[in-house]
């Protein structure tokens, strides 16, 4: 084990922005982009959904 | 015909690949939450500290993988788009188009790690030696690539160029990976090379190995959900995609 509190370990032997720093963008970004590919895949949905219902309509 | 070949153009068909991809997905992502939590224990408590950089030096373990993913899915994409050209197979171009933000994404994070790892140790942010140069140049290659299909109505038109600007874009791979040998570089050369023993403690190397592994699974999820919006988006009007099941049903 590395560290003996986690106070030391947050501080990461006073690298702590840099270390953070590129660990974190790259933790947001990994979350982020599942997450608007998954916002396109169900707006895709919608309008297809909507144009099924328009022509189940049309066709009444 | 051989029953191989005739599977192989079936899941090559936008139609088959869509319900495969659905199924996969959920594998990707445990196997990259998987890696992720044991290759982020042995990055932060197994790894030890060491002994020129401290604490420093345990962004490789994000740099690195990100850097290789931004290289290897370019290959990726490039040779999608190629076959795309070659075979004129509507798959191909829209794995192509799928796998162009996660490679940016991860050419991005290579260069934002390596500028937050540069400053600590060599006490610049950037500097403009070959390695980082021809990082920041894929980078842009990917950013076009996304431009210029984004500008194009035609999804086959589109397809065409974007592909000639990938194929063309593969000459820097090689020059990103050999720029340490070729050129005087501040960059260090390789760590991890297949030709001779690694460079590092046994423990940061497979610490390194299996965030990579992480970071290719998170990479095969998030592209693969990709490809199934855009199939969706390019095969609107095709009489598959109204009869899928996701489809029928009310409007939320």
């Amino acid at each position: 084990m590395n560290w003996a509190s986690p106070a030391e370990f947050f501080a990461m032997g006073g690298y702590a922005l840099y270390v953070w720093g590129s660990f974190g963008v790259c933790a947001v970004l990994m979350i982020l982009e599942p997450i608007l590919v998954r916002k396109r895949q169900s707006s895709i949905l919608r309008i297809l959904r909507r144009e099924r219902q328009a022509e189940i309509l049309d066709t009444q | 015909m051989n029953n191989k070949l005739v599977n192989w153009f079936k899941f090559g068909s936008p139609q088959s690949f869509y319900p495969l991809a659905g199924k996969m997905i959920p594998w990707f992502w445990a196997l990259a939450v998987v890696f992720g939590i044991i290759g982020l224990w042995i990055s932060f408590f197994v790894a030890p500290t060491d002994f020129q950089q401290g604490e420093g030096y345990r962004i490789i373990f994000i740099h690195v993988p990100a850097a290789w993913m931004s290289m290897f899915l370019y290959i990726v994409m490039a040779t999608w788009a190629g076959l795309g050209l070659a075979l004129n197979t509507r798959l191909s171009g829209m794995m192509a188009q799928a796998i162009a933000p996660t490679g940016a994404l991860m050419a991005f994070l290579s260069l934002w790690t390596g500028a937050i790892w540069g400053k600590p140790m060599w006490g610049a942010w950037w500097v403009w030696d070959a390695r980082l140069t021809s990082a920041l140049i894929l980078f842009f290659l990917y950013i076009g690539f996304i431009a210029l299909q984004a500008a194009i109505d035609d999804a086959r038109r589109a397809d065409k160029a974007g592909a000639i600007l990938a194929l063309v874009g593969v000459v820097n791979v090689p020059i990103i990976y050999f720029s340490v040998k070729w050129w005087n570089t501040l960059h260090q050369g390789a760590s991890v090379s297949l030709t001779k023993a690694p460079a590092m403690a046994a423990t940061m190397l497979w610490g390194m190995l299996i965030m990579a592994l992480a970071f290719w699974m998170y990479s095969i999820a998030v592209t693969l959900m990709r490809v199934r919006a855009i199939i969706l988006e390019r095969e609107a009007h095709t009489e598959w995609v109204k009869n899928l099941s996701e489809i029928q049903g009310e409007p939320k």
